[in-house]
């Protein structure tokens, strides 16, 4: 096994420079891509390798960058665009919804829309508006796209390979808050497939489920619930949509209780589906009611107050002590 | 109404004129065969706005006035160059080989596509106003970075000329100097929008502001319309990048069946354009030049016609899809969701009733 220690960030431009040479008809798009390597780096060092005909530097209009990789895409390209922040994701939202979506049904299945939409998500890094949202609902909503996202750099590195070689169009869900965390990455064998959730901390009397950077706030909260006696099991969702249900039900049928955590407002959010979902199979073994622990109802706030907006390990316990409270 | 700048080859009377950059390379066969496909292309227009009116149809998009737009731009064509259409082109559909019953698929509410578009070159119609000029860019860059010797077009109208996706794909086709011929069917109206109110220039002079050539030419002249398109996708093929042509026309009908052009525009207006109906011009150009016997336009109309019945037929024959069809072909590959509703309408055993 050879694994490597890098930062997701790192991880992220192996598993691109991969992809490409594995495969000419892969491109980067996107704002800043080229010369500059993308405004974290993800990029770097790409189109001085593989050339401005492969990483393009585009123009600056998210619409266009998304519709134009329709186009290439079309052509037989398999696109990677990089849309800049997530905030910045709406001018494209109509080419992401009514064209992504659905031009493989529209076209009977001859074209195949292999076009992977970067977006770099959810707060932590201190930033100004617009640059710290969860805008995954909209998309999982929507039918045609995939919605994945990864925790880890070594998810990193295969997630963003598995996707590049995937038919279906996918928005990749990057927690731009742990690009510099460190990992272990095995870069001889995926360890999992592109749309399976995983146990990331096994434990008995609670499920808690959540993705990007929740993963880590969730595996903090499991370690410091061990200290009071409880033992939290920590899953992370990978892909948003399809949910890998069985791996999450699996885990609810042992412990009966179920926190979700993501950074979205709950109001139609992937928690709410995946409590939903999860009450319909589970319900025979559920000992209270399935809970969010999320952003709030309000626009993601002013990066000085955004600890108080994301979900922490304190509001994670008291979520874990409410259904704790329910004893049937 | 009619600015000077227009590029005609063809009066509405049907008398040659002269241009001093363009001139007629049509010879006499073309001429003929070209009018056959106008002829034909009104003519399943109107049978189909007919099959609409019969509730045949959902919806029809007329394009009665634009025959010379569609047809000389179609026939300006080379085979292997690839086409992004709206819901209104099927003049353009015509000349890519679509079968008309399949241009039908979308208003007959059997489909949101059609035909196979790799197959005719020809994408699937587009309804979101604008959405496929950038598909044609990316499209015209994939051309580019294939070494081919291909064009694009990309068809929109007057009415999507305010839309960003088509100003961000003038940005993008000249800053990468993509092969894509931009054609802009100005039809002067956008439902009940007048053109006056999306922009104060002409649209050809646009293009100038994003660093390629713009040409208006009369879209209603056969000959004009063509060899402006031929010149700009030669030119596009050659490395010459993009142009922005724009095809000064008229909405004779409405902007749809469920539309009512009274209540906006003038019947004085449509009158003027009536007089300048791009069919009829032909007609008098093949009359005054002696190129067919007078027989000719009463066999086109003939063959029109038994076209039209045998539309007719098609289209009623296209019964409902098999409610299971619902699920193919959203994904690629195998998705949960996917199986779970399929397995929930075969178990269903129906899906439709009452709501």
């Amino acid at each position: 096994m050879a694994t490597t220690t890098m930062t997701m960030a790192k991880a992220l431009n192996e598993g691109l420079r991969r992809a490409m040479e594995a495969n000419k008809k892969v491109l980067v798009m996107g704002e800043d891509v080229g010369k500059l390597g993308g405004v974290f780096r993800i990029t770097d060092g790409l189109q001085k390798d593989f050339g401005e005909d492969r990483v393009i530097d585009s123009p600056l209009a998210e619409s266009a960058i998304v519709g134009t990789a329709v186009g290439l895409a079309i052509r037989g390209y398999r696109p990677v665009c990089e849309i800049q922040f997530d905030g910045f994701v709406y001018p494209a939202f109509d080419q992401i919804v009514s064209q992504v979506a659905k031009l493989h049904k529209r076209s009977d299945g001859v074209y195949t829309m292999s076009l992977v939409i970067r977006l770099p998500f959810q707060g932590g890094i201190g930033a100004i508006e617009h640059h710290s949202e969860s805008p995954e609902a909209y998309f999982a909503h929507t039918a045609g796209l995939r919605v994945v996202s990864c925790s880890t750099p070594e998810d990193a590195y295969w997630m963003i390979q598995q996707s590049i070689l995937h038919d279906d169009p996918i928005i990749f869900c990057e927690p731009k808050c742990r690009y510099w965390e460190k990992g272990e990455v095995d870069t001889e064998r995926a360890p999992l497939g592109l749309f399976e959730a995983v146990v990331r901390r096994p434990g008995r009397d609670v499920t808690l489920v959540g993705y990007g950077a929740s993963v880590r706030t969730m595996l903090r909260a499991a370690e410091a619930a061990e200290a009071e006696g409880r033992s939290l099991e920590v899953i992370d969702a990978r892909s948003i949509a399809p949910l890998d249900l069985d791996t999450m039900a699996a885990s609810l049928e042992r412990t009966g209780r179920l926190v979700v955590v993501h950074e979205a407002p709950h109001t139609a959010s992937i928690g709410s589906e995946i409590v939903s979902a999860l009450s319909e199979r589970c319900f025979y073994s559920l000992r209270a009611p399935g809970l969010q622990v999320s952003g709030y109802h309000t626009p993601y706030p002013p990066s000085r107050l955004e600890e108080e907006y994301r979900p922490s390990v304190d509001r994670i316990l008291d979520a874990v002590d409410r259904v704790m409270e329910f004893d049937s | 109404m009619i600015g000077e700048e227009l590029v005609q080859l063809l009066t509405p009377e049907g008398e040659r004129v002269s241009h001093p950059e363009y001139e007629s390379s049509l010879t006499n066969d073309q001429v003929v065969s070209y009018y056959r496909d106008m002829v034909i292309v009104r003519r399943l227009c109107n049978e189909s706005t007919s099959l609409q009116r019969q509730g045949q149809l959902a919806l029809w998009a007329p394009v009665q006035g634009q025959e010379a737009a569609q047809i000389g731009a179609g026939r300006a064509l080379a085979p292997m160059d690839f086409t992004f259409p709206t819901y209104r082109e099927h003049g353009i559909a015509w000349c890519r080989g679509v079968p008309p019953a399949d241009m039908l698929r979308l208003f007959r509410a059997t489909s949101n596509g059609g035909w196979d578009p790799q197959r005719y070159r020809h994408s699937v119609p587009t309804v979101v106003l604008g959405n496929q000029v950038l598909h044609a860019v990316g499209y015209a860059m994939g051309v580019q970075r294939d070494g081919a010797e291909e064009a694009v077009m990309a068809f929109f109208g007057d009415g999507a000329s305010s839309q960003g996706d088509v100003l961000e794909s003038f940005v993008w086709a000249s800053s990468y100097n993509a092969p894509i011929v931009f054609f802009c069917q100005n039809n002067q109206w956008g439902i009940s929008t007048p053109m006056s109110v999306q922009s104060k220039i002409p649209l050809y002079h646009r293009a100038h502001g994003f660093g390629f050539p713009g040409v208006r030419v009369d879209g209603n002249d056969l000959l004009a319309v063509y060899e402006v398109t031929k010149r700009a996708l030669d030119n596009a093929r050659e490395g010459g990048g993009p142009t922005l042509v724009e095809a000064y026309t008229y909405r004779l009908g409405a902007h749809t069946t469920s539309d009512d052009p009274t209540r906006y525009r003038v019947d004085a207006e449509v009158e003027v354009w009536r007089h300048r109906d791009p069919i009829e011009r032909v007609k008098a150009l093949l009359v005054r030049e002696g190129t067919v016997k007078a027989s000719y336009f009463d066999e086109v109309a003939e063959e029109a016609e038994g076209l039209a019945l045998q539309l007719r037929e098609d289209v009623l024959a296209m019964g409902k899809p098999d409610p299971l069809t619902l699920f193919d072909d959203v994904y690629a590959d195998y998705h949960p969701l996917i199986e779970e509703g399929r397995r929930e309408m075969v178990e269903l055993g129906v899906a439709g009733g009452e709501h």
